[in-house]
This record gives structure tokens, sequence and C-alpha cells, in this order.
């Protein structure tokens, strides 16, 4: 990096700016080999207050990060289908489903009562600005992370298809088993 | 963006880098550097389909991409997406053309304050009177150009203050926004035992100012515009109650006929929840509160503020994409309610399964004014009472949907809606020729699990009106085998038009390919002339028909 800084006059602004960005993104590439955090954003929880996503956590056990909305079929499809079997999955391996719904003012005032109306045991947020659906470059809902006891995502997918709930779940228990995924 | 800003970016970021790397080992340093980022590309290629109205163009394809790389080490972050429009796809604005870096930022984090400089997405309260955002599927993207500090003054205290231009397609718009918002949880800054207390109070206040020179030579028109905002949310257990109102001063704009009104908007939202049970009251009205950077801009171009639309956002093709509702940002007064209601299981409705029902209705209507005389000479077009409701109705709607799972394999969701629909307003269309439409709306929803990884889901929706372009009908079928593939078939089907040769089939089939974060979709067929909607905002797009191949991705 400073050896380009040093060559600055030399390289012309085009060569230079490119050179310095894969010489960048080559250390941080090399040098990234621990699993990715969940990073940090500012989220509404359902009483209206300001909660930070860095301090998600499950005392150690696995929590599970969905993205959805209440206007999103597939998404509403994937949570309900959960919330049938979320009990069991609980139990086995106490893992918790942090849902963050990205409806904005428009619907972020129903999410509240959906959610309640349809009797989900999730911790659930409002993600209106989408900071933590950028800061987690996801591109579309549904898409769902797993993250480890140590906050650590591990598992993540995008979309949802009737029965993918099955292979979160075989994630899940090799997880909360120890073992690698 | 310039690819001379992009550099001067990047060598503005890598002294930082560099010197913190001299201070320390780099490895140490680097070790802590993260870089992710994500993709999508939509591409089609277009055939002439004169049946629908569709062309050719001579690229033969069209294509629209994009990438955001985000790199973060400790509390710093930096990022750019770069994008791509070679040439822009039909019915997206035509403005984005070729590549170019379309955001870029940096930001650091300390205990109290977070700088973010370059561009930003923000929104003060419900955004009524600022909200800067982005909705890639559609091209819409007003972020913020400039600095923003987030500042935690204490613990239940923040303030936002935020100055920029705003992107217009590659480049910014000549206003400039400047705006600070304030957020006080009542319960945390007082303390004591109110920090237990089951109510809790949250204030919050903003306001937002624009610059923009006045080059009229017809008018005196005003150069600085403020607009101010204050709002509460109430919380006591299961009951909820929270509330914005929005002012803003004269504004004269292409968008409200250069009148010198001020403008004004609130926005109240009550509701009530228990387990199995969700109620839900709103109420919005609007006057004269169009708000841009810029004030001869039009379509969704520099638009400063957000008034969100009171009806319910539609999941089904039919409902969604030939009568949806929009803001009058001019006015418009809307009430909405909402039940959500969950049978029990072993109940005589709940059944072995269980069951669930929501219940929608909606209801706007124009604000009650009077123009003034063409003798005025105050120029503010007209008077009116923001809570008065006026006698034209714009948009009606009842919506009943129920969801019952019949077996462990079989289980439905059963929509139907009542709608009225003020096409002349809504779609700025003559009222002579065309009338208010009324539509009954049925749709089925079947999904049945073949076995574990198999499914068949089936989609039924018929749309009934004697208006417009008559009865509609549409089926389609997917079959998915998770978690990996899916294929469907859709038809779309003008059976009522009175003219027999615009009794049009639209049929289209896609197969997709998902992994992890990769998804990988082709499809072909035709698509009706109409309205697409993502996530709220809608946009009109011309009738295309073709091969389409999109792919998203992320890491």
């Amino acid at each position: 990096m400073l050896l380009i800084l040093f060559f600055n006059k030399y390289l012309p602004m085009k060569k230079l700016a490119l050179l310095s960005i894969l010489t960048l993104t080559s250390f941080i590439l090399f040098s990234q080999t621990e699993k990715r955090l969940i990073p940090s954003a500012t989220l509404k929880n359902m009483e209206g207050a300001n909660v930070n996503t860095s301090d998600f956590n499950n005392d150690g056990k696995p929590m599970i990060i969905n993205f959805w909305a209440t206007w999103c079929s597939p998404c509403k499809r994937e949570l309900n289908n959960i919330a049938e079997v979320y009990g069991d999955w609980v139990k086995t391996t106490g893992v918790k489903l942090i849902a963050v719904s990205i409806d904005d003012a428009r619907n972020a005032g129903k999410v509240a009562p959906y959610v309640n109306g349809k009797a989900w045991e999730y911790e659930v947020y409002i993600d209106s600005n989408q900071d933590f659906k950028r800061a987690l470059n996801v591109n579309n809902v549904p898409h769902t992370f797993l993250v480890n006891g140590k906050g650590e995502i591990v598992w993540q997918h995008n979309s949802y298809l009737e029965g993918d709930e099955d292979e979160l779940y075989e994630a899940l228990k090799k997880l909360a088993a120890g073992e690698d995924l | 963006m310039s690819l001379k800003k992009v550099i001067s970016f990047v060598l503005l970021i890598a002294p930082f880098i560099a010197n913190n790397i001299s201070a320390q080992s780099i490895d140490q340093v680097m070790s802590r550097g993260e870089i992710h980022g994500n993709f999508q590309l939509d591409m089609q290629y277009y055939q002439e389909d004169s049946l629908i109205g569709a062309t050719a163009v001579p690229e033969h394809t069209l294509m629209n991409g994009f990438a955001n790389f985000i790199y973060t080490n400790g509390n710093f972050e930096a990022g750019f997406r770069y994008e791509s429009y070679l040439n822009t796809m039909l019915g997206f604005p035509a403005k984005y053309k070729g590549n170019g870096i379309g955001y870029r930022y940096a930001s650091f984090t300390n205990e109290e304050m977070k700088i973010t400089v370059g561009n930003f997405y923000e929104q003060f309260g419900n955004g009524l009177i600022f909200r800067s955002y982005e909705e890639r599927g559609l091209g819409y993207d007003n972020a913020m150009d400039g600095i923003r500090i987030n500042y935690k003054l204490a613990e239940g205290l923040s303030v936002k203050g935020v100055i920029g231009k705003q992107r217009l397609y590659f480049e910014s718009g000549e206003g400039i926004v400047r705006g600070i918002d304030g957020e006080l949880m009542v319960n945390d800054v007082l303390g004591g035992t109110l920090k237990e207390s089951k109510t809790k109070l949250t204030l919050g206040g903003s306001f937002v100012s624009k610059y923009q020179a006045d080059q009229s030579s017809q008018y005196n028109l005003p150069e600085n515009v403020g607009a101010y905002a204050g709002r509460f949310v109430l919380q006591r257990g299961k009951i909820s109650l929270n509330g914005e109102y929005a002012r803003k001063i004269n504004d004269p704009s292409a968008d409200n006929n250069f009148i010198y009104k001020e403008g004004e908007a609130f926005y109240a939202q009550t509701s009530y929840s228990s387990k199995g049970f969700g109620l839900t009251f709103s109420a919005k009205g609007v006057d004269n509160m169009s708000f841009r950077s810029d004030r001869n801009a039009s379509l969704t171009d520099l638009q400063i503020n957000y008034l969100p639309t009171l009806t319910r956002q539609h999941l089904y093709n039919l409902l969604a994409t030939l009568y949806p509702y929009a803001t009058q940002p001019n006015g418009e007064i809307a009430f909405q309610g909402e039940l959500v209601y969950k049978f029990k299981k072993e109940t005589f409705l709940g059944g072995k399964n269980g069951m669930s029902l929501l219940i929608n209705y909606s209801t706007v209507y124009n604000i009650d004014s009077t123009a003034l005389p063409a003798s005025d000479t105050t120029y503010l077009g007209y008077t009116s009472n923001l809570f008065a409701i006026g006698e034209e109705r714009y948009y009606d709607e009842i919506n009943v949907e129920l969801t019952k799972k019949f077996s462990p394999k079989l289980s439905g969701i059963f929509t139907y809606s009542n709608i009225m629909f003020n096409q002349a307003v809504v779609q700025g269309k003559t009222p002579q020729d065309h009338p208010d439409i009324y539509a009954n709306v049925g749709v089925i929803d079947l999904t049945y699990k073949l076995n574990k990884k198999h499914a068949i889901r089936a989609e039924f929706q018929g749309l009934f009106t004697k208006q417009d372009h008559q009865d509609w009908a549409t089926v389609l079928i997917e079959y998915s085998y998770a978690p990996h593939w899916f294929i469907a078939v859709m038809d779309q089907y003008n059976f009522g038009n009175l003219i027999e040769k615009e009794r049009i089939h639209y049929y289209f089939a896609s197969a997709g390919y998902l992994k992890g974060t990769n998804r990988i979709q082709i499809g072909y067929g035709r698509q009706r002339e109409g309205i697409f909607c993502v996530g709220g905002v809608c946009r009109n797009v011309p009738a295309a028909s073709g091969l389409t191949l999109s792919i998203t991705s992320s890491f």
C-alpha cells in the first residue's frame, strides 16, 4: 500500500486507483479467515425503542435471522410454516428466531398486530430504513441467516421454497451438535 | 458519477488505511477488516409482438446490473455500488445510461457519534418531511450525497443531522437539502422507576429545509423552503398509539401549479394486539405536500419526503398490478382498519390444523377544498381543511383473506376483494371517458406438498368488472423441488374484454436454480403493459415479449 502511494507520481491516476483497490482487496481477502459477525445497525423493536443488532444474542445458543415483509407472500409462508415447528426447534436446539421486517411507514404499524395475530413466538424488529438489510448485503426478501453461539454467520439462504425449512433445521441441528456446516 | 470522482474518493481513503498500517502491523489491522457485497443482473432479449404492442429493440438485448461492495474494519466502513445499464431495460427510467458508480461512502463510529460522508439513506420519523431511499428493482434512488452525523447525546436521546444533494440518475439535483431530527425516549431520559414502567413514551421532532436559486422571471419564488414535523409513540402493554404532524411553508412547484399555499400532513395509528388477535386503525391526511429539491422535477425525481399510501399492499398479480392506489400528494384523506385473528386448533372453525383470518378495509377521499376566484391576488390557489373529508372518493376496498391448513399436505389462502378505483384521479386520465372502476376479485392459492421436498402451488385469480378492460383471469402453477429448483407457468387472460381481438393471453414460463445466496432465473413470455410494483413503489412498464435472465448473489 505504502509502495503504491510512494510511486504515486509515476502512475497515471486511473491505474493508481485500480492498483490500490486491488492491493487492498487482496489484503482483505487473504486475511479474511474468520467468520463474519452480525454487523451493527439500529432497528426498532415492537415497543418503538432503538436496538443495536450487534447486541443480538441467545446465551451462546444459535440464532436465525430472517428478513421478511408484510407484503411478501413467500416470506409469510416461510415464517408461518416455521411457526408450526418452532416449538420443537427451540426444545431440541435452543434456537431463537429473529424476524426482521423491512416494512416502511406504510405497513410498519401493522407488523406487531400481524405477528401477534398469527401467534408467532419470534423476536421481531423493524428495519424501516433498510440499514441492516444493506449491511448484510441482502438483495431480496426472504433471506435467512443462521448464526452460531458466538454471533458468527455460518449459513445463509435466499428465497423460500416449500420444504426449505427442513434444510434449515438440518443445518441448525448440526450447529447445535457442534458439527461443521 | 464520473470515474474521476471515484478515483479521488479512493485516494482519499487510501492514506487513512495506509497510515493505520504504518502504525501497526499489516496483519493486525487487516485481519479485522472484512469485505462483503451483493450483485444483481437483469437482462432481456426483446422480440416484437404486435398483438400486445411489444416492440423489439435495436440492441436486441437490454441489461441492468449492479454490485455493492462494503468494507468494514472496526469502526471504519466504506462502500460503493457499481451500476451498469447497457442499455437501460424498457420500463426503467431511460436517464440511467451506461456505467458508473451510483453510490459511495465512508463512515466511522466512535462511542457517541457516527459520521458518514458521501452517499447515504436516511429518514426522519415516518418520512413525511424527509426520506432518502432506494428501490433498485424500479430504479428509484434519491440517495443523499453529502454529510450525515448521528449523535447519541445521552441514553435515550439521539440527534441526526444531514446535508447534501439528492441523486438524480448519474448526477445530483441542483437543490441543497438540510435537516435535523431529534428523538427522545422519555422513560430512558427521566430514568428511575419510569424506566421499568409499562407505559413508554417516545417523542421526536424534525426540521428540513431545501435551497434552490430562483431563476424565474415570472414569479418571485422562495429560495429556501422549510418543513417541520413532530411525532410521538405511546405504548402500554398491548396497546400502541402513534402520530405525526408535518407542515411545510410556501413551496410553489410544478406539482402544485406554482401556488403559494402552505402544505400540511398528518399520520396517526393505533393498535391493540394479543396472542392470536391483532387490530390496527390508521388515518392520514395530506394537503399540498409534494416536496422536492427541484421545484420543476416530476415523476419520482428528487423527492425529499415520503407520503405512505394507506391501502392494503397487494400480494397477488391482478390486484397488485391492475388498480394499485398511490398517494395523491396534492390532497387526500385516508382511513384504514385491519384485523388479524387466529382460530385455535381443535375448535369448530379452527379444525384440526387451525385457520387464520385477515380483514382489511381502506378508503380514500379528497380533502374538502374551495378554489380561489380568478381575481385572487394571494396566489394561494385554494382554501382547505386538512381534517375535512371531501366529496370525491379516490379508492375504497374491503379485503378478506382466509389461511387454512387442511392437512399436513394441503393448505390454502383464499382472498376476496371488492375495490372501487378512481382512475381519472389516480392515473391522471380524462374523467369523461374514464369512469370509476368497481371490481370484485377472488384468489385461491393452494399448496400441495407431495413429500418433504416436492411441492405444487397453484393460484387461480379472477377479476370481474364492467369498466376498463372488463374481466381478467390468471392461473399460475409452480412446481418446486427444495432447496434448489423451481419451474412455473402462468397465463393472464383478458377473457371478458368487449373487443374480441383484445382478449389476449399473457403467458409466461420461468425456471430457477437457488443455492445459498445465488439465484438464477430464466423466463420466457409476455409481460402486460401496466403497473409494476416493488415494495409499495410502482412504475408504468410497457408491454414486452421475449426471454429474460435474472441473477442475484451475495457474499
